[in-house]
């Protein structure tokens, strides 16, 4: 006779389970690690662990030229190459005091403006793909290879641009290239009303997101959380009107800050469709600048063995995943004497211990996407 | 407000553990003693006046040739809308210096990747291993001397030059 199986009382104990998820799991948007100790499906903690992707681009820098260096800042965040171009350039350009041609400043923003596109569609479309919905993230996909059709028109290189340059930008933009960037516009505005209908009022996808793992202000001081997860906390922040450079001043574009519209200030759908409403921003602002576009050199006149006196600077831009801080130190030679990165991604993947505890399995997903943070842009 | 009177505040709060203010150059800093960073660091962060509320950056720079390490902090504050640089000077040999874990928590990483990268021990931090390189890597690459380790892990970090194969 069997015994009966024990269903309860003190004989039956239970303990945390400790599950490495990672290093090259489908959600985890690049090579990231958790080490995540889980009582059922509720975790009790989800440790990061980084650095699969380090590749010493700051000690990269120290070793070649400064013209030779803008190459490698693609590689700090491939998906937004062009940011940590112009942030590198701005930095030598601060330094060497050297004053940027207007029509490649107006290139700049061009391009800049294209790339937070394509790299916020790859957000989105992940995030949909992360919770399930495999549809948007093709249409998402779909319109990021018209942006990267242009990318390799401006500059011939479809994701490492290595497209600005101290002084200005490697090459001019046709007036064919604004004329198709102009009907891309026309085609794309109307596009994200259709992904608002595919998936942001998605019942499913929202209730999926709404009052998951809200980040409050406070916290979002502390761990020095920046970009579009900043402005999900309901802080109106953008470097682009707050610490302003280039020629945003010039462009009038709204900030859209999270307002808790489907559940908490701050939650996982905030930081969504914050990302989803500064998409219809930035196209505001292409379609100002190819109308302002003005005629001129693209780049202004600056030596092959660029020596900026010496001297250091920390420069900050806006990119997709926040506040993208350089910190460049200059000897007065050839060669940078440090190069320092700090990126947004960094900062909000410390913060996920933090924000982990008592969720469940499924949302530390939906946390991942949310903050979209990118593997290469966390280890460097 | 200005670099300048950021700075004469805190050398009336500390006088004598602030000092080399430079305001002429295009991001305003000033030095901090090493035993004293916290405590200027909790006085900016928390003077109403000031209100640092959030540390952009926290890194490193090695400076052999005066045989020092500098940790640099960058604070800025979002309802202020102004920016301070600290720095702290660091034997090279021994390089101590409490943690900013208890002002902002941000710190706990960025010291970590200091930590990695640098060598400098933040005392009091509650969790300092290495952070991007595995854990028994030998040396802190950042530092001007540097020397890869020829292999790791069975593995050569090195690889002939491709070129001057070409070039043969």
């Amino acid at each position: 006779m069997s015994e009966a199986p024990h269903n309860g009382g003190e004989a039956f104990h239970t303990e945390d389970m400790t599950i490495s998820m990672g290093p090259q799991h489908p959600s985890t948007h690049g090579v990231l690690r958790f080490i995540v100790k889980t009582d059922g499906e509720v975790m009790s903690e989800a440790i990061p662990d980084v650095g699969y992707l380090h590749r010493s681009i700051e000690k990269i820098g120290e070793k070649v030229t400064w013209h030779g260096y803008v190459p490698y800042t693609d590689r700090a965040d491939y998906l937004a190459a062009m940011f940590t171009n112009q942030a590198f350039c701005m930095a030598a350009e601060k330094l060497g005091g050297i004053e940027v041609a207007r029509r490649g400043e107006f290139c700049r923003v061009i391009a800049c403006e294209l790339n937070r596109i394509a790299s916020h569609l790859i957000s989105v479309g992940t995030f949909g793909q992360d919770i399930g919905a495999v549809t948007p993230f093709l249409h998402a996909l779909r319109e990021r290879e018209t942006i990267n059709n242009f990318m390799e028109e401006i500059c011939g290189a479809r994701l490492t641009y290595n497209y600005i340059r101290i002084g200005g930008v490697g090459y001019d933009i046709l007036p064919e290239t604004c004329a198709r960037v102009r009907e891309f516009l026309d085609h794309f505005e109307p596009i994200v009303d259709e992904y608002n209908r595919l998936l942001s009022y998605n019942k499913i996808f929202v209730e999926r997101l709404a009052n998951i793992a809200a980040i409050t202000r406070e916290d979002a001081f502390q761990y020095n959380i920046v970009g579009p997860n900043l402005r999900a906390c309901g802080l109106k922040w953008d470097i682009r009107r707050d610490i302003p450079y280039s020629v945003y001043p010039e462009l009038e574009f709204d900030i859209p800050v999270g307002t808790g519209e489907k559940g908490t200030l701050g939650d996982c759908y905030d930081r969504y469709i914050v990302r989803i409403r500064e998409m219809e921003e930035s196209c505001k602002i292409l379609r100002q600048c190819l109308k302002m576009l003005p005629k001129g050199p693209a780049i202004a006149k600056v030596a092959r063995k660029f020596k900026p006196p010496a001297g250091e600077v920390y420069v900050r831009v806006e990119a997709p995943r926040g506040d993208m801080g350089f910190y460049v130190v200059s000897d007065g030679s050839e060669y940078p004497y440090r190069v320092r990165i700090r990126t947004g991604s960094f900062t909000a993947m410390s913060l996920i211990d933090k924000i982990s505890r008592g969720l469940m399995v499924a949302d530390l997903i939906a946390l991942i996407a949310s903050l979209d943070v990118d593997a290469p842009e966390i280890d460097r | 407000m200005e670099a300048k009177e950021i700075y004469a505040r805190t050398e009336r709060k500390f006088s004598g553990k602030v000092s080399g203010f430079q305001g002429d150059v295009i991001d305003p800093n000033f030095r901090v003693e090493a035993q004293a960073i916290v405590e200027v660091c909790r006085y900016l962060r928390d003077d109403p006046e000031l209100n640092f509320e959030t540390l952009s950056d926290l890194t490193g720079l090695d400076l052999p040739k005066e045989n020092r390490l500098q940790v640099v902090y960058h604070l800025y504050s979002y309802s202020k809308r102004h920016q301070i640089v600290l720095k702290v000077d660091l034997p090279r040999d021994n390089p101590h210096v409490s943690t900013m874990e208890g002002v902002w928590k941000v710190a706990n990483w960025l010291e970590r990747e200091v930590f990695d990268l640098f060598g400098v021990i933040f005392e009091g931090h509650s969790d300092l291993r290495r952070i991007l390189l595995p854990e028994d890597w030998v040396g802190y690459p950042l530092r001007k001397d540097y020397v890869e380790q020829e292999e790791y892990d069975g593995i050569s970090t090195q690889r002939a030059p491709l070129v001057e194969k070409l070039l043969r």
